[in-house]
Order: structure tokens, then C-alpha cells, then sequence
């Protein structure tokens, strides 16, 4: 018998956040660009939106039981598309992340986060035990580490960070021992200076990013430059912020990448502490209303689905912030439904439309 | 359904519960490092992006120009472009170089130097690649905006020399103030300011130096200017007006033009400079942009050292030019009587030393008349011994010699005026009796400057009154020795001047027509090969003086003219000199002067010069 979705359970109370957050990163937007040579970027944003509202909504009718039962496929697709990607990729800024689809470029690796999302709920799901056995932390590491190669590979370090806490909020929900997770901490605790003594390994510009974020001071033009212009811009903004569009750092085009990555601080500066309460506040909300769907699926193949896409976003929000007052090094990781990009808009919509499905299915069987 | 999913498994609350709490922490933690940054160190922040939007622009004053005493330009400034690299994107930096040195004709390895010179500075602070653009740099600058962003330019002045060298040993030279006098006067100069560094440029530059304006303009990322926020607007400095005569000063120039040594044209009635000559000398503008060091090194190691001012610089034996200080001696000290004479024949032996004259065949019985007209040495080899060193020294030093003139130039040297008190001193040894017969025909230890030898000269012909010799037109305070003369002995010795150039004596070949020109000869030999060195007067050769003026009583204009490293006798070298200056001054006052011909592309009155003194902005343009 086929689940009918009732739109009653739509959750308003969710996309009501999605709004103020996304409508905020619009404005945003205008003012980081609207006197610059990308003036009109907000429209292409809005486009994003839209397009992402539709996919979310196309999303939310495939139940997400049928989605998980295509899991293995959709992980195949995902490996193949990753492999694709690195053979025939498209190279923009020294990185092979898009492959060309009709005109348009492709993100393989935003797809891959919502692949990560269907495959690690499903495995969760068949565990079944309230435990997870050594054998099962395995098996979902392994699961994670293949695409998180592939997209290193790219290479995309922020991206395959990302799938990272999909695994481990799923893990720690399915029961992980908490043996288990001490030992996982200290693993990584060793795993850092061993990484250390391997950075020659890395790219330069992740040696280079690195670097930066241990020494910002010794390289204020360099790398170190973008972090420092950020805290500038956060910092200078004060309590009330310098106005809408009055922000010397974002308007001047001191802070990088302002309409995308460092689009928070392009925020701090124009609307000041004020303003960052409202939009941490704001994406509090939302993780919490995740959160609430997550208490409320149906079965915990639902919770899993949900959460995976809590960790995602929570991770993005986390990250992103963090490094908008460097705290983190630079990474990459837009914040969902501010930073201007499409494929991450996209992703968070269909991500979101993945929750919806989740909730308008609670109550039917 | 799907064999793997169900309904059998609760859902677990508590761990989600978790969750919640811990996004709540971390919102809070961030909202705290928000907090940091935006409220405890916000002041910070808000100065260093002001830092980073500000850009403060100096707008050069230009310095005031230096007219002649009937307001011709001498010197003067025009605003020009410095191009500026900006070094804020090392990345951008690194792709353009190349396009850089080729379009603006600049050496790799000259680029570099200049940038790894600047490692340290500021990289916000852009470093001048080229000093004086041409207006194809310009145009370069102008149509590459675009695809080499790191070019800016940037409106300076400059210091303009419309006669080339002309006066350069006197006006000096202009550059950026040295780290030493910055860290002297920090409130007065600022780094890259143009100061006076010798002559009159530094001697007056407070006076001539402007107020440099600031602009302040926001700037983007990239250092380029965006808009202007205000300005604040350069007080150009202002001109000043010399005693110097530009007709005067272009007929010894030219007089000049293929010698060594100085010229030194006065009033002797005030002390004002018609004309001042030191060959050889350099090109200002070599220092009006920026000179580079092998140049700077190279003026400096020349043994000609052009660039000392001869006229107040050099030091040597004034030879029988002295002869008027040991006459005066001789008169004023009453210590010979005024009809003494002395047989010439052609030697003299003084304390079992034979001494010569000039004059090989000797000169008969002479008298002081006489003596001077034909400069017969041995007369004054027995005044000298009659008169004693004391008495010759005490008249020299009277007569302004062994101390500066107090002309308005730094770098004045005193010269030496010999005597038993100063050899003690200097030498820990008694005075040589000897010695005081070589100093009384100009030779030995004794040394003056050209500019001592004019005043030294005037002073006698008026009387007694030691002007100060000075550029300045309005100078105050000027100071005049006195130093009582008596009519009869003025009348004496300026009637045996006459004589030297009108009565068939050494400066026969220079008379004058209807002019009263008196003067007199000296030959210097030099004293030590080493002393030569020291001087820069080059190898061992003779020093010919001439010093002249005219009318014979009140002169109107005294001309001392040295030149320096000859084989002939002053009368040959330095006379003609001083005659045609002293003709070009007669001939002026009767306006018959022919008109000079000048390199000069503006020799422009008062009024047009002080329209080229208006200032003009200086900034990038956007």
C-alpha cells in the first residue's frame, strides 16, 4: 500500500525559518554586490531559491522509504558520478569539482552529501540492536571514507568534511558505545599530529590554509589576509552595525568572497552583533525544529533521514561561523541559504524537502 | 514495506534531547566569539578598517622659486607624475612585473632592487618605480589600467633648472630628508620630503618650502582610490628674491665655462652678489627627481669635486693679492714711513735664504707705488721683515681674512691667516722668521677664499667698511665690519690699483675705456702636493688671482675671479675675466648691454613666475 502524504503535516514553522534566513542572505547579497560588477546577483540567488523550492517540493512526494530502498544504487551512482568527475571534471580555481549537464555545472559532491544522508539512515536502520558493535562502526567509516576520498581528491577538503558528522551523528544516535566514542576521540586526537607530519602531502593552498590559520598574523596579505579582512569586517561592525549597504570592508571589497563563503561577515559588519544574534538565532531555530521532526518521524529510518540533514546544516552553520571569526580555518563551507551559490542552495533545499517528506509521513502507515 | 525498515524501534529521545542541548552550546559559544570581536574589541577593529579604507595623500607644495634681484626666474618647480607600484596583491604583483619593465623601460634587476628595498615597509605603502615619468609612461600608466592594476600615478614637483647649471654651486641641490635630520626635527619633516641639501636650498629652506596639503580618499581592496572624502589644500612655498643679476651671472658663466676655480661679483657698498661662478659644478637636475647612488657616488669621488662651492670653499694662497693687506699694514702701523723704498735685484736673502721675485731681472729701486703697479716681491719681502708677522696677521685678520665673511651659504670655510699665537698652537713650535717673508707676497701658510678676497678688497678701497657679503635681496641684520682706513691710504693704494691696469703694470693688457678699473694680480703656487689633495685643486699647478673693481673711489662693483690649475700668471687667466665682468656691469648700467645669449627657456619677469607658482594638486587621478 502506497503512503499518501497529507499536506496538512507540511511544517510551516520550519519553512517560515527558511525564509527570514534565505530572504536575509538575499538582501545580503544585493548589498555585497549591488554596486560592484556582479551587481544583480541577488536575482540569480532568487532563482536559486526557486529552483530549490521546486526540487524540494518533487523531493518531498518519493517517499523516503523508497529512496532508502535504492540506497545501494544511489551510493553507486554517487561513487561513479565522484570517479566521473575527476576523470572529465570541470577545473575552475585549481579544483576539478563541476562536470558540465546541459550547459550548467554540476556540484557531484553536493549530490553526494544527500547520497551519504539516504545510505548511512538506511545502514543505521538495519542495525536494529540499541548498540553498535565495533564491526558496525566499521562498516559505516567505510562506507563514509570512500566518497570522502573521492571528493579530497577533487580536491574539495570542506565538502569531505561534511559527510563526516552525518556518520557520527548517526552513530551516536544508533547507540554508540561510549567506549567506543572515547576511543574514536583519541584516535583522532593521534590522527591530528600524524596529519601534521603529512601536510607535505597536501596541496599547497591546504598548506597554505593551514598555515594561515595557526600563524594569521605573519602573512597579512597572503592567505592570512582573507581571515584577518573578515575579523575586520565582524569586528568593526560593533553592537548596531554600520547600516544596510554602509559596511566599508564588504562594500570596498575587502572582505573576501563576501556574498558567498564570507557572507556572514559581510552580514556582521552592516548589521553589527544585532544582526548575528537574529541570524545564529535563526539557524538555532532551525536545527531545533530538525530536531523536533527528528523526535517526531515515524520510524527511525525517518529520525535518521532527518538528523542527517541536521548534522549537514548544523555542521555548515558551525564551520562557516567559526571561520567568518577565525576560529576555523578556511574551508570552503558556505553557509546554507545565505552564501550565494547553486548547487549548495539546491542541495539545502532538497535536503530540506528529504525532512519534509519525513514529516508529512508521520502519521501515515 | 521494505524488509530492513519498521516500526519496532524506539526512537532515541534522550540522545536527541542531547543533541539539542549541545547545538544551544555551540550557538552560545559562537555568539560569544561574536561578542569578543564585535563589542569587547570593536574600537580595534573599527581603526583598522578605517586603516584600511583611508588613504592619506599628500598634495606637495611646491617649493618657492629663487628670482634674480629684477625677478627672473632662476629656479623654480613644476608639478610632475611619479609612478607608483602597489604592492598589496604580491600574486597580481608578480604577473604584471614583466608587462611593467617593459612598458616603462625599467632594468629587471633595478625593479627588484627597488622592491626588495621596500621588503620591509608597509605593503599598503606604494614605492615610486619612476620618479619623473615621460608622458609616454603616462599614457602607458593611463591605457593599462585595466589589465596592470598595480600602476598608479602620482602628482609630485619638482625642481625645475630653466639655465642648467647655472648657479648650481650656489643654489645647491634638493633631495629627500636624510633619516638623520628626520629623526632631529620629527614634528618638521616627514619621511620623502624634499629639502634644501646645500647652497640656498638649504640655507633658506624654510622659507621656500610649502605646506604640504593631505588629501584623504577611500580606497577599495586593490588601493584603488574610490572617492575623495576632503581636501586639504598645499600653501606653496614662496619665492625669494637674490641680489644675484642674471646678465651679470650669464657673462661669468660663460667666462667661465671651460675653467676651474670661482668668481665672485659684489657690491661693495652693501654686500650684495651679482654673480657667483664654481667651476667646475654639477646639474641640479641630476638631484631633482632622484639621483641614483653610483651617480651620487661618482660626484662625490670626482677629484674635481664638483660639488664644492669654490667661491666660499676653496682655501689657497691669495699670492700678490696680499700685497694690498701687507701695504695697508704698512701705511695704517706707520711702523715704515710712507716714502720707503727698496732695490730690486731680482732677489732678495733673508735669514741665509735667497728669495725671488717674480721679476727675474729685478724691478731697480721701487717704492710702494711701484711695487704694487708691477708687483715687485722683493719690496715686499722687506716691508714684510720690517713689519713683523704679528702686524701682517693683525691687518689680514682686520681686513676680514682667517674668518668667515658671514655670507648667507652653509659650508663657508675660514681660511688661515698665519701667526705667532696660531703656529704655537697649531704646530707646538715658535714662528720661523722666514716664514713671514713668504707670507708677505701671499705665500706660506696663509689661505683665503675667493669671497674673502672681494671683501677683502672692497674694504680697503671704502675705507675700512667690511660689508657682509649675502644673497638674500631683503636680507635683515646684515652686519658691516668697520675697520677705520685713512683717506690717505686708501688714496695710496687704490691709486697704485689704478696704476696695476692703467699705468703699464701686471694688469696692463685688461684697461678699460672710460671706466676707472683698478685691480690686482696674484699667482699663487700651491703649498704641498698633499694639502692639493685635500682641497681637490688637482696636480701642482698655479693658482692665478685677479681682483678688480671700479669706480677707483666709491666702487660700485668688485669682481675677485680665481682659476685654478694653470701654468699661466693671474693677470692672463683670472684679468680678462674680471674685466668683462666689469664691463658687462658698465655696459648694463649705460644700456648698451648686448643681450646674453641663454640656454634658458624662461628667463620670465616676477609676474609670470609667480604664476608659475601656482600650485597644483597633487593625487592620483582615479
Amino acid at each position: 500500500m502506497k503512503d499518501r502524504p497529507r499536506t496538512q503535516d507540511f511544517d510551516w514553522m520550519l519553512m517560515g525559518l527558511v525564509g527570514v534566513i534565505s530572504a536575509m542572505g538575499v538582501l545580503e547579497i544585493y548589498s555585497s554586490t549591488h554596486s560592484s560588477g556582479m551587481a544583480g546577483m541577488q536575482w540569480k540567488q532568487i532563482m536559486w531559491i526557486g529552483i530549490g523550492l521546486l526540487g524540494m517540493f518533487v523531493i518531498s512526494r518519493i517517499d523516503y522509504h523508497t529512496l532508502m530502498d535504492q540506497a545501494p544504487a544511489l551510493y553507486l551512482i554517487g561513487i561513479v558520478g565522484l570517479l566521473v568527475v575527476l576523470v572529465i571534471g570541470y577545473s575552475r580555481l585549481g579544483a576539478k569539482r563541476w562536470i558540465s549537464l546541459g550547459g550548467q555545472t554540476l556540484q557531484v559532491s553536493e549530490i553526494m552529501k544527500l547520497v551519504i544522508i539516504i545510505v548511512l539512515a538506511r545502514y543505521f536502520t538495519e542495525v536494529r540492536t540499541e548498540r553498535l558493535t565495533l564491526r558496525d562502526l566499521v562498516k559505516v567509516g567505510a562506507l563514509t571514507v570512500v566518497p570522502m576520498a573521492l571528493i579530497l581528491k577533487q580536491p574539495d577538503l570542506g565538502t569531505a568534511l561534511v559527510l563526516v558528522p552525518v556518520a557520527v551523528v548517526g552513530a551516536f544516535l544508533a547507540g554508540i558505545e561510549w567506549k567506543h566514542l572515547a576511543i574514536g576521540f583519541v584516535v583522532i586526537a593521534l590522527l591530528v599530529p600524524l596529519g601534521w607530519n603529512m601536510r607535505n602531502h597536501l596541496k599547497p593552498y591546504q598548506q597554505q590554509r593551514i598555515q594561515t590559520f595557526l600563524h594569521p598574523e605573519e602573512d597579512q596579505r597572503g592567505a592570512g589576509y582573507q581571515i584577518l579582512q573578515s575579523e575586520i569586517a565582524v569586528g568593526s561592525g560593533g553592537f548596531w552595525g554600520k547600516g544596510f549597504g554602509k559596511g566599508s570592508q564588504n562594500q570596498l571589497g575587502f572582505v573576501p568572497v563576501r556574498y558567498s563563503d564570507f557572507i556572514l561577515a559581510a552580514l556582521a559588519e552592516e548589521q553589527g552583533f544585532i544582526g548575528v544574534c537574529v541570524v545564529l538565532l535563526l539557524y538555532l531555530g532551525l536545527i531545533l525544529r530538525l530536531v523536533d521532526n527528528a523526535q517526531k518521524a515515524k520510524d527511525k529510518a525517518g529520525m535518521y533521514v532527518v538528523m542527517g540533514v541536521t548534522a549537514i546544516l548544523g555542521f555548515h552553520v558551525l564551520v562557516n561561523a567559526s571561520m567568518v571569526i577565525g576560529y576555523m580555518p578556511v574551508t570552503g563551507i558556505p553557509l546554507p541559504l545565505m552564501s550565494y551559490g547553486g548547487s549548495s542552495t539546491a542541495f539545502v533545499f532538497l535536503a530540506l524537502g528529504l525532512v519534509m517528506n519525513v514529516r508529512m509521513r508521520r502519521f501515515v502507515n | 514495506m521494505a524488509a530492513w525498515s519498521g516500526n519496532d524501534q524506539k526512537i532515541p529521545q534522550g540522545r536527541l534531547a542531547l543533541f539539542s542541548y549541545l547545538s544551544v552550546a555551540f550557538v552560545v559559544s559562537l555568539l560569544i566569539g561574536f561578542w569578543k570581536l564585535q563589542v569587547v574589541q570593536s574600537g580595534h577593529f573599527a581603526d583598522l578598517a578605517e586603516r584600511n579604507r583611508i588613504r592619506y595623500i599628500p598634495i606637495i607644495a611646491p617649493r618657492g622659486a629663487l628670482l634674480d634681484r629684477e625677478g627672473r626666474v632662476l629656479v623654480d618647480s613644476y608639478p610632475s607624475f611619479s609612478i607608483l607600484l602597489l604592492r598589496d596583491d604580491p600574486k597580481r604583483l608578480e604577473k604584471t612585473l614583466p608587462l611593467i619593465e617593459e612598458g616603462l623601460g625599467i632594468a629587471h634587476d633595478d625593479l627588484q632592487q627597488q622592491l626588495d628595498a621596500a621588503k620591509n615597509e608597509p605593503k599598503f605603502q606604494p614605492i615610486v618605480i619612476k620618479p619623473a615619468a615621460s608622458e609616454a609612461d603616462i599614457a602607458f600608466v593611463e591605457s593599462h589600467r585595466a589589465d596592470i592594476p598595480v600602476l598608479e600615478l602620482m602628482m609630485v614637483q619638482r625642481r625645475r633648472y630653466p639655465h642648467g647649471e647655472m648657479l648650481a654651486s650656489t643654489v645647491g641641490y634638493v633631495g629627500e630628508v636624510s633619516p638623520q635630520e628626520l629623526e632631529k626635527n620629527p614634528d618638521k619633516y616627514k619621511p620623502g620630503d624634499i629639502v634644501g641639501k646645500s647652497g640656498l636650498e638649504k640655507q633658506y629652506n624654510d622659507q621656500i618650502v610649502g605646506t604640504d596639503g593631505m588629501r584623504r580618499v577611500v580606497v577599495n581592496s586593490v588601493g584603488k582610490m574610490v572617492r575623495t572624502l576632503d581636501d586639504v589644500e598645499a600653501i606653496p612655498g614662496k619665492p625669494i628674491q637674490l641680489t644675484i643679476d642674471y646678465d651679470l651671472q650669464s657673462v661669468a658663466e660663460q667666462e667661465m665655462a671651460d675653467k676651474e676655480g670661482a668668481i665672485v661679483a659684489m657690491d661693495p657698498r652693501n654686500g650684495e652678489i651679482l654673480a657667483m661662478v664654481s667651476r667646475p659644478t654639477f646639474d641640479p637636475a641630476d638631484f631633482a627627481v632622484r639621483i641614483p647612488p653610483k651617480e651620487w657616488a661618482a660626484l662625490n669621488a670626482d677629484p674635481e669635486t664638483p660639488l664644492l662651492n669654490r667661491a666660499i670653499q676653496a682655501q689657497l694662497a691669495p699670492g700678490s693679492v696680499f700685497k694690498i693687506v701687507v701695504s695697508t699694514a704698512m701705511l695704517e702701523s706707520k711702523a715704515i714711513p710712507p716714502s720707503f723704498t727698496a732695490y730690486c735685484p731680482g732677489y732678495a736673502v733673508f735669514y741665509g735664504r735667497t728669495f725671488h721675485c717674480a721679476e727675474k731681472e729685478g724691478h731697480g729701486t721701487v717704492n710702494l707705488h711701484n711695487a704694487i703697479v708691477r708687483s715687485c716681491d722683493v719690496y715686499f719681502y722687506n716691508v714684510g721683515q720690517r713689519l713683523g708677522i704679528d702686524r701682517i696677521s693683525y691687518y689680514a685678520s682686520s681686513l676680514g681674512l682667517g674668518r668667515r665673511t658671514g655670507i648667507d651659504l652653509p659650508g663657508e670655510v675660514a681660511g688661515i691667516v698665519p701667526s705667532e699665537e696660531w703656529v704655537e698652537r697649531v704646530y707646538h713650535h715658535k714662528w720661523y722668521a722666514g716664514e713671514t717673508i713668504s707670507v708677505a707676497i701671499g705665500q706660506g701658510a696663509l689661505t683665503v677664499t675667493p669671497m674673502q678676497e672681494a671683501r677683502m678688497v672692497a674694504g680697503v678701497a671704502n675705507g675700512g667698511m667690511l660689508v657682509q657679503p649675502h644673497l638674500l635681496k631683503d636680507m635683515q641684520g646684515l652686519k658691516t665690519d668697520s675697520f677705520p682706513i685713512s683717506e690717505d691710504t686708501v688714496e695710496q693704494i687704490t691709486q697704485a690699483l689704478y696704476g696695476v691696469v692703467n699705468e703699464g703694470g701686471t694688469g696692463a693688457a685688461l684697461k678699460l675705456q672710460n671706466v676707472e678699473f683698478c685691480g690686482k694680480t696674484g699667482t699663487a703656487q700651491l703649498m704641498s702636493l698633499e694639502k692639493n689633495s685635500t682641497l681637490g685643486l688637482g696636480k701642482g699647478k698655479n693658482s692665478g688671482w685677479f681682483v678688480g673693481f671700479a669706480p677707483r673711489r666709491n666702487p660700485e662693483i668688485v669682481v675677485a675671479a680665481l682659476v685654478q690649475n694653470t701654468r699661466l700668471f693671474g693677470a692672463e687667466t683670472a684679468g680678462p675675466i674680471v674685466r668683462d665682468i666689469v664691463k658687462a656691469y658698465y655696459d648694463k648700467k649705460n644700456g648698451i648691454l648686448p643681450p646674453q645669449p641663454s640656454t634658458a627657456q624662461n628667463t620670465a619677469p616676477l609676474s609670470e613666475a609667480s604664476q608659475a607658482v601656482v600650485v597644483t594638486q597633487g593625487a592620483p587621478r582615479p
